[in-house]
């Protein structure tokens, strides 16, 4: 029963540190099944949580919170969508900028504006999201095994974090049963067909960006204001480039974006949990190790050697119609 | 893919737009200092006071170039093959185990001259091998450079993590950080070349690393533009398919260059360890393999262009320390700022400005032509 208890903490972590990666992993989604690379999701997430934890505090409201942190992060895609689709820019080198400046102006802006190091000011009730009880989670809690998962594994997280884990298979309907889906995908596989159906490759390459921008400032927001109260200098801490390798550990599929978005954030509680500890059989492992895997098994994937990462095939090309 | 731009006057290519795109950049940034607060004129007169002012701001200013020329050679010299290396910071960082490791076995004995040769090879050999596994993945499964080499970096950030706190750190010492080194593994500094000036360099850390650099600008031009592995490496980086069809074996050009990068890369943490520290700390590439993306941008990938770039990007360094002394709103992340604006600038948006410059050049050209026509009647 220990060992089962122990359990549960554990995947109750995974859960609340996969719920941002769940986020940016589908907004990389969107942007890289239209074409758009988006190396730049870091940056968007991080201005996004700043944007949340600054507006939550000076206007006292999560919901305004929420609101700026989505329009920043889309402000910035937007920026991305300039650069890679009307501009024809190299989208890595735009990405690459997006996360500096990113970097940047929130440790300045933050600083010039609160005093504080960088951080935002903590914020208190109702400036953040709290936690929601699911119906009778109190009441079962009692009952071995299932009412311990009912109540303390699917209930009691935030809005957020179901929407996420909504927004899984309904990225999947999106996807392969609209049309918009259906023409998002062409759009990255090859831009000449959709053009010469007739459609806008730029508009719908910016509808692709735009989604992106959306979710990114929703991962944003959870990660300032919900995960934690306030804003802190740094916070995404390479979380983009989680998402960005699950996005490739799924091969560009929702559903597997979600088991491998639960697989790196399964990694990292671990890794949380496991300081000083040892693994029976294998021993004490070195926590630089675990923080090491996800990165190291997205490299062995990328490698082929477990099945084979394909990306969307007009992906980082920047469409030039034919003149 | 037709290229959709008009050919320009080769001053205009390689002098005007990036100076353009840069002025742009700059007064992006100075758009930040006034949100903050501050003036941007007062903030950018600060600036080069501190990086050019005195002896030892200029001493400090090289210094921070010197990592800045290697990384932005190394980011170039990849680019020139049609690859983006984002692992320099990486690279750099597994490379001070090239550096340390030689300074901690021969500084009791060997002279300085002895260890700083066996430093050299050894950065320049771990920085080429931890480039090594992504070129080589390139080449020949396939998987995109600039995803591993980002996963790189991170993995190379665990590992000198663990390498430092749990082998390198001596017994009974709490700071995650190799012993420090005796004389023999420390650069002579530089200052002699500021005497002559008649500067005092006061206690910058300006060393003979600096020079190293310089060389290695020197032999990065000579290798790109001299050499037939250099017409390779540029023929892949022009066209793929011409390059295949004119027999040139891709996968070895792509993981040649990717070493050629990865080594470049690695030298840069002879100038923090050998020429500063003096021993090897926790995260002493400080995002200096990131500037060197911008750097080699701006230097549009010729050794020419990325000295002054690097120089550049030193004097933000220097000056933006010094400009939080007077303005304390204006810290170091400026210079990410900076450094993100520069790279969006004069490289994603490249080309912003050509169309308009295009047609101001073919107007010019037109009413010239006018003339001439009108003075031949």
């Amino acid at each position: 029963m220990e060992y089962f208890d122990t359990l549960i903490v554990i995947l109750q972590s995974t859960v609340r540190v996969s719920v941002p990666l769940i986020l940016a992993a589908l907004a990389g989604l969107y942007s890289e099944r239209a074409g758009i690379f988006d190396i730049g999701l870091e940056g968007k997430m991080l201005a996004a949580a700043f944007a949340g934890g600054a507006a939550a505090s000076v206007y006292g409201s999560a919901l305004v919170g929420l609101g700026a942190a989505v329009f920043v992060s889309v402000c910035l895609a937007l920026v991305h969508g300039f650069a890679s689709i009307t501009q024809r820019g190299n989208q890595i080198v735009s990405g690459v900028a997006i996360n500096f400046i990113a970097l940047g102006a929130t440790v300045i802006l933050g600083q010039a504006w609160f005093r504080q190091g960088g951080r935002t000011p903590q914020l208190g009730e109702g400036e953040r999201f709290t936690t929601v009880e699911l119906p009778f989670a109190a009441e079962l809690a009692d009952i071995p095994v299932l009412g311990s998962i009912y109540s303390n594994l699917l209930s009691g997280h935030f809005l957020l974090t179901y929407f996420a884990f909504a927004l899984v298979p309904f990225t999947w309907w999106v996807l392969y049963r609209t049309r918009f889906g259906l023409r998002l995908r062409a759009v990255g596989e090859n831009p000449g067909a959709v053009d010469t159906a007739g459609i806008s490759v730029i508009w719908l390459r910016y509808r692709a960006v735009i989604c992106c921008g959306i979710l990114c400032g929703i991962a944003g927001a959870y990660l300032s204001m919900a995960m934690t109260a306030g804003f802190v200098k740094g916070m995404t801490a390479g979380k983009g480039f989680i998402a960005l390798a699950a996005l490739i550990f799924a091969k560009w599929k929702p559903v597997n974006v979600m088991f491998a978005c639960l697989l790196f954030g399964f990694l990292d509680a671990m890794s949380i949990r496991m300081q000083g500890n040892s693994l029976p059989l294998i021993g004490e492992v070195p926590v630089q190790f675990m923080q090491a895997l996800p990165y190291i098994l997205t490299v062995i994937l990328l490698a082929g050697f477990i099945g084979k990462a394909i990306p969307p095939r007009a992906g980082g090309v920047p469409y030039v119609k034919e003149r | 893919m037709s290229v959709p731009y008009a050919k320009l006057p080769a001053w205009v290519d390689y002098g005007l737009i990036p100076l353009i795109n840069l002025a742009v950049a700059f007064a992006v940034a100075g758009l930040v200092v006034l949100a903050v607060g501050e003036s941007p004129v007062r903030a950018a007169g600060l600036m080069i006071q501190g990086a050019f002012g005195y002896g030892e701001g200029i001493g400090f200013t090289l210094y921070y170039a010197t990592n800045f020329i290697f990384t932005g050679l190394a980011v170039a010299v990849a680019f020139h093959c049609g690859l983006f290396n984002i692992g320099g910071e990486g690279q750099a960082y597994v490379a001070g185990l090239g550096v340390a490791l030689p300074c901690l076995w021969l500084d009791q004995f060997a002279p300085w001259y002895l260890v700083f040769l066996a430093a050299i090879v050894g950065s320049a050999l771990a920085g080429a091998a931890w480039a090594l596994i992504p070129g080589w993945l390139q080449a020949k499964r396939g998987s995109h450079v600039v995803i591993t080499t980002i996963m790189f970096n991170f993995i190379a950030s665990s590992l000198m993590v663990y390498v430092l706190v749990d082998v390198l750190k001596p017994a009974g010492s709490m700071a995650p950080q190799t012993r420090a080194f005796a004389e023999s593994g420390q650069l002579p500094r530089l200052d002699w070349m500021f005497s002559w000036a008649g500067v005092d360099m006061g206690g910058a850390p300006f060393n003979l690393s600096f020079l190293l650099a310089l060389v290695m600008a020197g032999v990065v031009w000579a290798v790109i533009w001299r050499t037939r592995l250099g017409y390779e490496i540029r023929t892949m980086g022009h066209s793929p398919r011409a390059a295949a069809y004119a027999g040139i074996r891709q996968s070895r050009i792509i993981i040649i260059t990717m070493m050629m990068s990865g080594a470049l890369a690695g030298m840069m943490a002879l100038n923090p360890i050998m020429g500063d520290q003096h021993r090897m700390q926790l995260d002493f590439v400080g995002g200096a393999g990131f500037v060197g993306i911008a750097v080699a941008l701006m230097g549009r990938s010729h050794p020419v262009g990325i000295v002054p770039a690097a120089i550049l990007f030193g004097m933000l360094y220097q000056g933006g320390a010094e400009i939080s002394f007077e303005m304390p709103q204006i810290s170091r992340d400026m210079i990410t700022i900076i450094q993100g604006l520069v790279i969006l600038f004069a490289g994603a948006l490249e080309n912003m400005f050509r169309p308009a410059i295009t047609a101001f050049f073919a107007t010019l050209g037109g009413a010239r032509a006018d003339k001439s026509i009108a003075a031949a009647e």
